[in-house]
């Protein structure tokens, strides 16, 4: 079936069989690799973009599901060559080592800054459950999400 | 990890839906959120030959109280339930349960109808519902029929709907004042299916004696289950320390868990009797709250 997406702001489409999952829609056919697959059973969050401004697993949802609807991959977040707030955090506070749930970690932190403006760190612990991450134990992507709050809410870094 | 081949249908109308599953019979299967559906898809333990998504059907995201019941549709996400200001002052025990459905992105998607019509008993929702003596309402080629939720769960991923039936709208009767509920359950990391949780609902007479309790258990049996032997031992009594402790006797008595490696059977038939008495412990409180 044909699927039509925006994405990245971007009009795209693509032949796509009902059983392509968007994960592979995203990285095989759009090339856009920047959205991993990590456990590819639901649990990870590596593959977490956003739907409509809604983070979702994207390895657990069909291509066709998409189809007329807008998408954000970790390739939308910068804007005119400068990173999101959320992802010069990550950088200043070292809120990744090997960077591989990074993406994951990234689209899930934009949609909930936009709904949560001075989250406390349970908050952001509490969102970021369903993200893991194996090297950092977690501090400096929580340092990572306070600071690109102030920054959001115009505190500065 | 790749699903088998389908087909894929994107009904506009609960009509087309149902149309649509009465041609195909049971090589259909409903997509919904697709949380439980899609990975048991690429693991191949199901391997439909058609999917019918509902999400472009229109008129079924509403969730609103109306006419003593809270409504919620088919396509109202775990997400809503856990932002939503009505189901977490009015309906603790639903809020209880939505927080604790796999993961926050998982909740984007995830729908609580979706969660009761996959028939699982170790799914959060059924005992919640059991709890609260929810009513679910099926849309069918005949119109639609309403279903008591303790008439739902027939066997294991087996309820009451037909194979061309939609579950298209849950109602939950709006619990009076001085009403009150919780849902705890014990998971071995977030995500995980729950190794035992109990749902208790309570409602305190003027004498601060119990007028109504539900209790459900999951993940302790081939079905949910509503411990109704605990709940009628609750009727009419005070709700003190001695009373819950022997309602949760009994609970536990009502438990039919399997060993499995989430632990053996005494160990979870007595978390059945911890949980339920501590659940019972904080529904009182909360019903006492509520004035």
């Amino acid at each position: 079936m044909r699927v039509q997406v925006v994405i990245n702001g971007e009009k795209r489409e693509a032949d796509a069989e009902p059983r392509l999952l968007l994960v592979h829609l995203i990285r095989d056919v759009f090339r856009l690799t920047g959205t991993h697959i990590g456990c590819d059973t639901t649990h990870c969050g590596a593959c977490t973009v956003l739907l409509d401004g809604r983070a979702v697993k994207s390895c657990t949802m069909f291509a066709a599901q998409a189809n007329g609807r807008a998408i954000t991959t970790v390739e939308g977040l910068e804007r005119d060559g400068a990173l999101h707030p959320l992802q010069q955090a990550f950088m200043e506070e070292h809120g990744l080592q090997c960077g591989f749930c990074t993406p994951g970690m990234l689209m899930t932190g934009v949609a909930f800054l936009e709904k949560h403006r001075r989250p406390s760190e349970e908050d952001i612990r509490w969102a970021i459950s369903g993200n893991l991450c194996r090297c950092t134990g977690y501090v400096n992507i929580v340092k990572a999400f306070q600071q690109a709050a102030a920054t959001l809410a115009g505190g500065g870094a | 990890m790749i699903p088998s081949r389908f087909e894929y249908h994107a009904p506009e109308s609960i009509e087309a839906a149902v149309a649509l599953l009465t041609e195909l019979g049971d090589d259909a299967k409903i997509l919904s959120g697709g949380q439980s559906l899609i990975p048991m898809m690429k693991l191949r333990l199901a391997a439909p030959a058609h999917i019918v998504d509902i999400n472009r059907v229109p008129g079924l995201a509403a969730l609103r109280e109306a006419d003593g019941a809270l409504h919620i549709g088919a396509l109202v996400r775990e997400a809503d339930l856990e932002e939503s200001d009505v189901v977490r002052t009015r309906y603790p025990v639903l809020h209880d349960a939505a927080r604790h459905i796999g993961d926050p992105l998982v909740r984007n998607l995830a729908t609580i109808c979706g969660n009761l019509a996959h028939g699982d008993p170790a799914n959060d929702h059924p005992a919640v519902m059991l709890a609260l003596d929810a009513v679910v309402v099926a849309a069918g080629p005949g119109g639609r029929r309403e279903i008591r939720i303790r008439d739902f769960f027939t066997g294991l991923y087996a309820t009451a709907l037909a194979p061309n039936e939609i579950l298209v709208e849950l109602k939950i009767p709006t619990p009076p004042a001085r009403s009150g509920g919780a849902y705890l359950k014990l998971e071995r990391k977030v995500g995980d299916f729950a190794t035992v949780a109990v749902a208790a609902q309570v409602t305190l007479g003027h004498d601060g004696t119990c007028q109504r309790a539900g209790i459900g258990l999951t993940n302790v049996g081939p079905t949910p289950i509503k411990a109704v032997k605990a709940e009628g031992y609750l009727q009419a009594k005070a709700l003190n320390d001695a009373v819950m402790k022997e309602a949760a006797r009994a609970a536990a008595e009502e438990a039919r868990p399997t060993a499995d490696n989430r632990g053996s059977v005494e160990y979870k038939r007595d978390l059945v009797r911890v949980l339920t008495a501590r659940a019972l412990r904080k529904a009182a409180d909360r019903a006492a709250e509520r004035r």
